[in-house]
């Protein structure tokens, strides 16, 4: 499969069929801390992902910090 | 996984209610906790006019999305903060955002109207961009807000960022701002406009997803400055926690607006009055943002020889 990553912007390829939760695992990545999305629809930790599938792991922690106030603004 | 609601296949999760829903219930779910902290917190009052910071991410779209979809009367404040192509990406993305949906949006240039982008600001002020980018915009919000008419001004911060904060301000004791973090920060002068933040109760994660299914084309990039900062430490700590035990930033947070937050506010708001310079709302005599722009122009002069 293709995995598609930021923060730096990469394409990596994985062999074979996986789960979600083992994809972030093997990557080292907090499923807390990333969405999983293939085409238009976000997966779930339980999903599976194919061989020939193309996925992105999108980051969704922003922040630099602001006097005490993120700048989430 | 299945959806909580129809036992469809799920695409989100929510750990924290034991939950995980579907896309089109994941939605309703995410507009119901908005729309529970607007009231539960008595955010907006009948006729608001509400000034909604956007900076271009995911929180502040999705919350401008909500708002616009509950038919409250908003209008957007992007502020061009001069940082590269970072900027100029996070306005694009915020004017393409407002234009699909014919929404009013002001942008403010910090360049145009002080003279100095981020970078210049904190570096000759001797400020970390960080915190010269935090009290520009938290003034410009203010400003824009009292001279534009509108009673509230709303931000994208969510249950995440306020954790962080609290964490953070829990431990260098920061009792001042403990006293200043709340969902609502009432109107306690007649110069400085009520702020609200109704994403308190919804994660990053949960932002990030209802923005992904709304298809709204949010910037993914992240601020250059924010790299290595102390809020990210202080997320990715309770995510560990929240990894382990789901519901712990929740109960964190929220446990301090129910428990602490009550007690140390009992001194009551601290005093605020007109800067000298600028008229808006201050402790000092003159604000922060004053003496931040002050500073940083003397700075600058005296390194440019002046002109015959
Ligand atoms: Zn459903
Ligand atoms: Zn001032």
């Amino acid at each position: 499969m293709k995995v598609r990553l930021h923060h730096p912007r990469r394409v990596l390829e994985i062999p074979g069929r996986q789960r979600v939760s083992r994809i972030l695992a093997d990557l080292g990545l907090d499923p807390e801390a990333f969405l999983v999305i293939r085409g238009d629809a976000l997966l779930t930790s339980d999903s599976e992902v194919g061989d020939e599938d193309e996925i992105e792991i999108r980051p969704v922690i922003s922040g630099g910090w602001a006097d005490g106030a993120p700048c989430a603004a | 996984m299945r959806c909580l609601k129809c036992r469809g296949v799920a695409a989100v999760e929510v750990r924290r209610h034991r939950a995980a829903y579907c896309a089109p219930h994941f939605l309703e779910f995410f507009e119901a906790q908005v729309h529970r902290a607007l009231t539960t917190q008595r955010m907006l009052r009948p006729e608001e006019r509400i000034l909604v910071a956007v900076s271009g991410g995911k929180d502040s779209l999705a919350l401008w999305e909500v708002l616009l979809r509950r038919g409250d009367d908003t209008t957007g404040l992007h502020i061009n903060l001069g940082i590269g192509d970072y900027s100029r990406e996070s306005r694009a993305r915020t004017e393409e955002f407002a234009r699909a949906r014919g929404a009013r949006l002001f942008v403010a240039d910090l360049r145009e109207e002080y003279g100095m982008d981020i970078g210049t600001l904190a570096e000759a002020s001797g400020r970390s961009p960080c915190s010269a980018c935090g009290l520009s915009k938290r003034y410009l919000f203010n400003k824009m807000a009292r001279d534009g008419g509108f009673t509230a001004v709303a931000t994208g911060h969510n249950l995440d960022d306020e954790a962080a904060v609290l964490l953070g301000n829990l431990l260098h004791w920061n009792m001042d701002q403990l006293a200043r973090q709340a969902p609502v920060l009432e109107q306690t002068h007649p110069h400085l406009v009520r702020r609200v933040k109704p994403l308190y109760r919804t994660s990053e994660r949960e932002s990030a997803a209802y923005a992904i299914l709304r298809g709204i084309d949010y910037v993914i990039e992240e601020c250059p400055h924010s790299r290595g900062a102390r809020s990210l430490l202080h997320k990715g700590v309770l995510n560990s926690l929240e990894a382990a035990s789901a519901g712990t930033k929740q109960a964190f947070y929220w446990g301090f607006l129910d428990r602490l937050a009550p007690v140390i506010r009992a001194g009551g708001p601290p005093a605020l009055h007109p800067c000298r310079q600028c008229d808006q709302p201050t402790t000092e005599e003159v604000c922060a943002f004053c003496r931040m722009t002050a500073r940083a122009a003397a700075r600058l002069n005296a390194r440019t020889p002046s002109l015959p």
